[in-house]
């Protein structure tokens, strides 16, 4: 599948975004009258930007309201209602947090858990898709729900530092489960291929009966926007590398830098090292979501590649 | 509506002959030529007369080879069109409402002015059956001809879709598969007509035949012995059998 730029920026910024509401809402992060609610405010900004991202491969985004109009069934327009009411509660939950000086809390645990729902809806319009073997499996909604809680993780452990705070080493967890299910996405879509999942040349062409069918002649000499859309093979060749990228600088290397840098003192370094540390591995982590996100595209098949006789 | 109706008045379809079709592409270009100036924003070309030419269509040629252990390989002519399925998944995905299956007579349509050209559709198709207009950013698919086929205004021999008007091999055939006693249904029944990826649960209306088996192939007589004659001899009858029968005793 084509790894559209607006995609992956749109999937990783609103995943890290609602990873940041998930745990805010749940108690997490700074906790004074300004630092909390300027902490929401970055997770709006980063949702926000994210959305707006999303827009950007559209043909006609100006559009856009039609979609929030199919929520019964289309995982595409429910990502939509929900990111807007989550938005919209959490950004009452910020404004009231604000005003009172301090978060209310059924407001945090409802917007909780509209983030976790946004992040799964967000998997879904992918997972949901029997076109693409490798997509269709619930490791891929539990590899978008542990990305974005390990995003949320240390830019919440970050904001706490800023803060003056100690991140609770126990969200670290996050980001251990967040590796473990980018490494189970992997293992399990690594023995998921076209053929596995039933299809072959011979069922798209339902010409089985007469022996081994392979495409002899394309409809077209040019690559249409099927091909460019849906086989996209660019860089598959570096996929291990790139996956490695993605686990040890985007995943364990953040998890060592939390460790150390949520609590600099205990380590004997310079408080300085606090924000710059979990700066550091946020950069990381985004690198490596990036990473792994593009990965999550260029190397899906989908069975179209079949008529083709390419993947 | 993105809700796919539960089952359909009539089930409007095409039944594509694999043992007839030659390959011409006349259907591809009979079927831009119809919907580049009908129903919805054009097909666009980009790049139409040099290198990297780049367009939408709805419905193209393949050309497959499909060969057994033993014999000869078989070249399959293969058309490709939207198959107006009774699952379609690419109607359940549309965020907009833009795509929908009707009711009435089971066609997949895009409602252009509702689409928002994200693509998901044609994601969701496993047959490649749409195509976005880079152009006009929104979803192109087969209308069945839906602006032919109900088309009062023009002679009713021409009320059925482009591809099927133009084929000059009659490998395409229109009617309502809904019904078993059609024409398209008797042929279907006759002639084990198949559905495409079957294991993917769309359950296309659109059906496509065989081709038929090869007569004897020369392959599986070579240990024969060879007559020329044999094989030009027809059976004769009447006058010319008692005249040929004659000429023999003699």
């Amino acid at each position: 599948m084509h790894p559209a730029p607006s995609v992956i920026l749109f999937t990783v910024a609103s995943g890290l975004g609602f990873g940041m509401m998930a745990l805010i809402g749940f108690g997490f992060g700074p906790a004074g009258p300004v630092a909390g609610p300027i902490t929401c405010l970055v997770a709006l900004a980063l949702a926000g930007l994210g959305l707006l991202a999303s827009t950007f491969h559209l043909g006609n985004p100006q559009r856009f309201l039609l979609a929030f109009t199919q929520w019964r069934s289309s995982w595409l327009s429910r990502e939509g209602v929900v990111s807007v009411a989550l938005m919209s509660v959490f950004f009452l939950y910020a404004a009231l947090w604000a005003w009172t000086g301090a978060p209310s809390r059924p407001l945090g645990l409802i917007s909780s858990a509209l983030a976790l729902l946004a992040v799964f809806c967000t998997a879904m319009i992918y997972g949901q898709l029997k076109t693409v073997p490798r997509w269709s499996t619930p490791f891929t909604p539990a590899m978008f729900l542990g990305s974005a809680l390990g995003g949320g993780v240390i830019a919440v452990a970050l904001a706490d530092t800023l803060a003056g705070r100690t991140a609770p080493i126990g969200t670290g967890v996050a980001l251990l489960a967040a590796s473990a299910m980018s490494y189970a996405y992997r293992r399990a879509a690594a023995g998921i291929t076209l053929k596995s999942a039933g299809s072959s040349p011979e069922s798209a062409t339902g010409l089985g009966a007469l022996g081994r069918v392979r495409l002899l002649e394309p409809p077209h000499s040019q690559p249409n926007y099927l091909l460019k859309e849906m086989v996209f093979t660019v860089g598959r060749k570096h996929a291990e590398k790139l996956a490695l990228i993605a686990v040890v600088f985007g995943l364990f290397a953040p998890l060592f830098l939390f460790i150390v840098a949520r609590d600099p003192a205990g380590y004997g370094l310079p408080a300085l090292f606090g924000p710059l540390g979990l700066s550091l591995a946020l950069l990381l982590h985004l690198g490596g979501a990036l990473a792994s996100r593009w990965l999550f595209f260029a190397e899906a098949e989908h069975v179209v590649g079949l008529y083709y006789g390419r993947r | 509506m993105t809700m796919s109706p539960a089952s359909t008045d009539r089930k409007l379809g095409l039944v594509i002959d694999l043992d007839t079709c030659v390959g011409c592409h006349a259907c591809v270009i009979s079927c831009k030529e119809w919907n580049t100036g009908g129903y919805g924003a054009p097909l666009s070309d980009r790049n139409a007369y040099g290198a990297g030419t780049d367009g939408a269509f709805l419905n193209r040629v393949h050309m497959f080879e499909a060969k057994d252990e033993t014999g000869p390989a078989q070249v399959v002519h293969f058309p490709k069109s939207c198959l107006h399925c009774e699952d379609a998944p690419c109607v359940t995905v549309c965020p907009t409402g833009a795509s929908y299956k009707r009711q009435e007579d089971g066609i997949v349509l895009v409602n252009e002015d509702a689409c928002i050209g994200c693509g998901l559709c044609a994601w969701a198709c496993p047959y490649g059956a749409r195509e976005m207009d880079v152009t006009a950013g929104v979803m192109k698919k087969c209308t069945l001809c839906v602006d032919r086929i109900y088309n009062e205004n023009i002679p009713e021999v021409d009320r059925i879709p482009s591809c099927v008007r133009t084929c000059p091999a009659g490998a395409r055939h229109f009617g309502d598969l809904g019904d078993e006693n059609s024409d398209v249904s008797i042929l279907v029944a006759d002639r084990g007509g198949f559905d495409l990826m079957p294991e993917l649960g769309t359950k296309p209306v659109n059906k496509y035949l065989p081709p038929r088996p090869k007569a004897d192939r020369i392959e599986d007589k070579l240990d024969e012995p060879f007559s020329l004659a044999a094989l030009a001899q027809p059976e004769t009858r009447g006058f010319l059998g008692w005249l040929d029968r004659a000429l023999e005793r003699i």
